[in-house]
């Protein structure tokens, strides 16, 4: 009993609880239902890349080039629904995203393992590809006209509840996607080969190879995985929007690693669960969520992200070394 | 020549790629054939415009800032390690001067004068290049956190602090007499280049002619035997990044100069280039080995395509995925010839 | 008993990395439910050639004859299929998932099951570790085991498989006695059920004990074969080097006077218990022990990488607190670690920057900068000085022999002019004719006032050059042997008695 009070995961939850009720007590607003609902709706997109993310990161691997996956994806489907028509129903278009960021995410791996570059330097320069690509080639217009299958997912909801001032408020449904991936993803992870074999090639890249496992199936899958994630993503994004816009979904790389970091994820591979990034995604949201609560101006957003990242590094960088004694990483 | 030799030459072969097969002066023959190889195609492709004096100057002004951040991710590569957070150090360093070079940061009117302002500036600017570094440089050392991590982390901590300071918006109007460090010129020479001049020789000595220099290649070489071999290895860290946040800070400072204002996120594009700069330039990105010369031609050769796309009126977008595909085009490369080498 | 049909034959293999001939003409039989020995000492080709019969390697010529094919190499996969099993010195093991997963990996990926069946991981892990009679937590994540834990779980897992050959690699360097019999007894039941192994070992009691029969290599060759018991220990010895164990024995000249250079009190570290030992000027003093029993601890608390937790240290006289390595080579204290990979050279690094690494503060000139001219000069004079074979200082180091590599990290060493120098596994994985110069060195080194301090477990290496020789059990200083005791024979059965007698 005593090691699951020692995992990380529960003292995160243990910091997220603190940090609701410290907020609720300054701004009992922050426990009504609707701010609830809010704040779930907001880590959509944040938890399924964090997902993404994470079994990457498991990996030993790295990505910073989804959220130029996502928008490209997002752009691109929106383009061809408006154009032929294909978008009457919701799951043709994430199928298209998905599949166009798959495809993306495919382009990653065939860099990262054949050409056994970092991945690093690749997902750098893929996202520039990318993100030049679209902006450069595909259009800059801020598509507004989005098919109506997206809109009404945006307003989507269950759980509808009926408030005493005659204001109708629910749970979006994209929240039960991230639930949804949320449970593949944990499957995936704790009860497939292919799922212990990203640790494995996190935890020992070399013996994972002798071993034999299929290094390049499980590359290729993970950075799919994430690609389709990020397509997904993107037509989330845009429905919520109600717009197509080539430009959004940048910066996100910072906050989406933060959340994964905080979730408990080791940067070097072979370490990270799911509770622990969802955990990540929920902090690193109610913390964004009451930033504009407490009127502080967006800037600040940054500031806070930047600075969870380093603490919660330091902090995971400072406890492995109490668990050696001797010798530096690399 | 013996067997053995041959077996050392083969593998001094392996090290480096396309651009180290020949020995070391033939790789940077080769760097400077591709350099020629785009001046001559740009001046094709935009007769009379591109091999002109406007143009050399104008580029003259504009690749030193490019070249100073490529020689402090040079000196973190060296080391074994990366340094994302430049660019947002750049900035943020930028903004503070430009803050105080208005008087915003006084209230309205600039501290004691011109000259002073203009002094003060520039310390302000280059100890917070410091303080930046610093920071780095103790998260790598000292807590052990990956550089990558780390850096990512300031990176947005850098550049949120910049955005807080200027709210959003851009900061400008310095006096005459700064502006003329990014658009003056000493003799005939655009005094950005002779910052990057100066620049180079420096960093060319530190990184092969001096103790440290030499500590931060084997570091980057093997941590572990760096340690065993009585390389204080927290030192040697802290000082490059140190240092990466102090070139990054001058920097900021020509940023500012040239283009007379100061924003948060100026100069997005400079962190691929910068790696692509290096890449280019023969520096190894798992560390270890690079050289000043590689990276100053490598620069060149990017100024010369940025400034010829310009006139060809690329998109920024367009530049955006030419340099993406360069860089994914370039590690191929490398990775090609090494292992066509190593088999 | 020859078949006619062994299980695996290697006829005739040769295999180049590079300049370096590491296998020559190699022939070895392999006859089912065998247990062969492969003896040699490091670079005597067996790693390359675990690799050429895992399929890891292919081989330059010669061929490879497995039940009634003949091939000119294996792939992994077929190596695996034939029931090839490989046990590398370093496991494959993965520390992030739990002993019980790292003993069904190999089932699961063979069975290529998409699905992880928990319940079925559980039974066969478990099967997996009564064969070897030992008792494991099944959910501890691998890396907090201790390495001969480690190794349990890596042979367990080997045995799971429908294994018709198993190659052990060294597998007792990090076990103690009780684990090698353990050890020895599941070769032996193997044996019965008709797997062969292939013993690959540099400790010659245990494949004594163990073996059917033989094979010993030298500097890639094939130099003897045979049943065991045509071979005794001196014998095999004297196969893998080429030398008489009876070298002429280091001893002090005759006008030698005591000059205690290092003189430790009571030192205590994680392992070490209240150490107290003498080094003087002049002497060669050999340091031993069961893997475990902190030496090579000891050693890193001298040098500053490790921490003194108690006791005094005097160097010359004066009291030191040793904290960091620059503490170390302030007090004239030098190291050359176990790992020379890892821990001593940087591989791509040229050769010159690999000796001057300890110390390029006495290359600055006034200007604060080192000329190239200067560094040249410095590991040119080192190259001469120990005859290090190397067409120029400016290659990697990695192009250089095992035994040229280690004069480098002396010479690195050297250029900090200490009093002290400490040693570990000095000559592994170097060829003969560089170990008989390094010893040599060494001798001279002791000579002009040195004091060396070697920590190796080749016990005729510490029997022919050390004037003492000090024993460490389970972190304590335990024996003390010099002058005619210093014997490999007496030293090994000393050893052999610390061993049995924690057992009791």
């Amino acid at each position: 009993m005593r090691k699951l009070f020692q995992t990380h995961e529960f003292v995160l939850l243990v910091l997220v609880v603190l940090l609701c009720v410290a907020i609720g007590i300054k701004n009992p607003a922050f426990w009504s239902l609707g701010n609830v609902f809010d704040l779930l709706k907001s880590s959509v997109t944040l938890g399924l890349l964090a997902l993404g993310v994470l079994v990457i990161l498991i990996s030993g691997d790295i990505d910073i080039s989804f959220p130029a996956i996502a928008a490209f994806s997002m752009y691109v489907t929106c383009l061809i629904a408006g154009a032929t028509g294909l978008g009457d129903h919701i799951a043709v278009l994430f199928g298209m995203a998905a599949a166009t960021g798959g495809l993306l995410g495919v382009f990653n791996a065939v860099f990262i393992h054949f050409f056994r570059l970092p991945a690093l330097i690749v997902t750098l320069g893929t996202a520039s590809l990318i993100r030049g690509g679209l902006l450069a080639f595909v259009g800059t217009r801020i598509i507004t006209d989005l098919p109506e299958s997206m809109v009404a997912f945006s307003r989507a909801q269950l759980f509808r509840q009926q408030l005493p001032g005659g204001e109708t408020i629910g749970l979006a449904v994209s929240f039960f996607m991230l639930v949804g991936v949320a449970l593949l993803v944990q499957f995936l992870l704790n009860h497939t080969l292919l799922g212990r074999g990203i640790y494995a090639l996190g935890g020992a890249p070399e013996a994972a190879r002798r071993v034999g496992f299929n290094i390049r199936r499980i590359r290729f899958f993970i950075f799919a995985l994430v690609g389709c994630l990020a397509g997904v993503v993107g037509i989330i994004h845009a429905s919520n929007m109600r717009n197509a816009n080539p430009f959004d979904l940048s910066g996100l790389e910072l906050t989406v690693i933060a959340a994964v970091v905080v979730g408990g994820a080791d940067i070097t591979g072979g370490k990270g669960t799911v509770i622990g990034t969802l955990l990540g995604t929920l902090l690193l949201v109610i913390i964004g969520n009451s930033l504009i609560l407490m009127g502080l101006p967006t800037q600040w957003h940054k500031v806070a992200v930047g600075a969870i990242i380093i603490v919660s590094a330091g902090m995971a960088a400072w406890r492995r070394r109490m668990g050696r004694n001797s010798g530096r990483r690399k | 020549m013996n067997v053995s030799e041959k077996g050392s030459i083969s593998s001094l072969e392996s090290r480096g790629g396309l651009l180290a097969i020949l020995r070391s002066h033939g790789s940077d023959l080769t760097l400077v054939a591709l350099t020629v190889a785009v001046l001559v195609t740009m001046s094709v492709l935009n007769p009379g415009k591109f091999l002109s004096v406007v143009n050399f100057q104008s580029m003259a002004f504009q690749f030193p800032e490019l070249a100073l951040l490529s020689f402090a991710m040079l000196l973190a590569m060296l080391s074994g390690g990366i340094d994302l957070s430049v660019v947002a150090i750049a900035n943020l360093c930028g903004i503070l001067a430009a803050m105080i070079l208005t008087g915003e940061l006084s209230g309205g009117e600039p501290l004691g004068g011109t000259a002073t302002s203009i002094v003060l500036a520039v310390v302000v600017a280059v100890a917070c290049g410091a303080c930046c570094g610093s920071l780095n440089g103790l998260l790598i050392s000292r807590l052990e956190v990956s550089p990558i991590l780390a850096t990512l982390g300031t990176m947005q901590l850098f550049a949120g602090a910049g955005l807080v300071l200027t709210r959003g918006r851009a900061v400008h109007g310095f006096p005459e007499s700064f502006l003329a460090l990014g658009n003056g010129s000493l003799w005939g020479v655009p005094i950005p280049f002779l910052f990057f001049a100066a620049a180079a020789v420096l960093v060319w000595l530190l990184s092969s002619r001096t103790a440290l220099g030499i500590q931060m290649r084997l570091l980057g070489t093997n941590p572990t035997a760096a340690l065993f071999s009585g390389i204080r290895v927290n030192r040697v860290l802290f000082r490059t990044y140190l240092i990466t946040g102090v070139l990054a800070a001058v920097t900021g400072l020509l940023m500012i100069a040239r283009t007379n204002s100061a924003k948060a996120d100026y100069g997005s594009s400079y962190l691929l280039q910068s790696i692509l700069v290096v890449v280019l330039g023969g520096v190894n990105p798992a560390g270890g080995f690079g050289h000043v010369r590689g990276v100053c031609v490598a620069v060149l050769a990017l100024q010369f395509l940025t400034s010829g796309f310009s006139m060809l009126h690329f998109s920024n977008f367009a530049k955006e995925f030419i340099w993406g595909a360069f860089l994914l085009l370039l590690m191929m490369m490398n990775q090609i010839s090494n292992r066509r080498l190593n088999r | 008993m020859e078949s006619a049909s062994p299980f695996i034959a290697l006829e005739g293999i040769d295999k180049r990395f590079g300049g370096v001939h590491a296998l020559r003409n190699v022939s070895l039989r392999i006859e089912p439910g065998e247990v062969h020995s492969l003896a040699g000492e490091n670079g005597s080709g067996k790693s390359t050639l675990i690799k050429i019969l895992s399929g890891a390697c292919r081989p330059d010529g010669g061929a490879i004859v497995i039940g009634d094919q003949r091939l000119d190499s294996l792939r992994p996969v077929d190596a695996i299929r034939r029931g090839i099993q490989v046990i590398y010195q370093d496991f494959s093991l993965f520390p992030n998932l739990t002993v019980g997963e790292n003993l069904a990996i190999n089932d699961l990926l063979e069975h290529s099951r998409w699905l992880v069946r928990w319940r079925s991981v559980r039974k066969t892990a478990r099967d997996a570790v009564a064969a070897l009679g030992v008792d494991m937590d099944l959910d501890q994540p691998l890396g907090e085991l201790s390495v001969a834990q480690k190794q349990l779980v890596a042979i367990a897992r080997a045995l799971l498989h429908d294994a018709r050959l198993i190659i052990m690699d060294e597998p007792t360097t990090a076990l103690t006695g009780i684990e090698v019999e353990a050890l020895l007894k599941i070769v032996r039941r193997l044996k019965q059920e008709g797997v062969a192994i292939l013993f690959v070992s540099h400790k010659l009691r245990e494949v004594l004990a163990i073996s059917d029969r033989l094979t010993v290599m030298r500097n890639g060759e094939v130099v003897a074969e045979g049943p065991a018991a045509e071979f005794d220990e001196a014998e095999i010895t004297y196969r893998m080097t080429g030398r008489r164990l009876h070298a002429n024995r280091y001893v002090l000249p005759s006008d030698w006077q005591r000059q205690p250079l290092l003189k430790a009190d009571r030192l205590s570290g994680r392992t070490v218990r209240e150490v107290s030992f003498e080094l003087c000027a002049g002497e060669i003093v050999g340091l031993t022990g069961l893997l475990g029993s902190g030496q090579t601890e000891l050693a890193l608390m001298l040098f500053g990488i490790r921490p003194c937790v108690g006791g005094t240290l005097l160097i010359r006289g004066e009291s030191k607190r040793i904290h960091s390595v620059r503490d170390a080579i302030a007090a004239g204290i030098a190291y050359l670690p176990e790992d020379r990979l890892a821990e001593g050279l940087f591989l791509e690094q040229s050769v010159e920057r690999n000796v001057v690494a300890a110390d390029l503060a006495s290359l600055r000139n006034r200007a604060g900068l080192i000329p190239p001219s200067r560094l040249r000069k410095e590991s040119d004079g080192w190259l001469t000085e120990l005859a290090i074979k190397a067409p120029s200082g400016q290659i990697p180091v990695s192009a250089l022999s095992g035994g040229n590599q280690q004069r480098v990290v002396l010479a690195k060493w050297l250029s900090t002019q200490p009093g002290i120098l400490i040693l570990n596994g000095p000559t592994v994985g170097v060829d003969v004719g560089s170990k008989q110069a390094i010893h040599d060195q060494l001798r001279e080194l002791a000579a002009r006032g040195m004091g060396i301090l070697i920590i190796s477990d080749d016990l005729p290496e510490l029997a022919g050059n050390c004037n003492r020789i000090l024993v460490m059990h389970q972190g304590r200083l335990v024996d003390e042997l010099s002058g005619a005791d210093c014997d490999a024979d007496s030293l090994a059965s000393r050893l052999t008695s610390f061993q049995s007698r924690c057992e009791r």
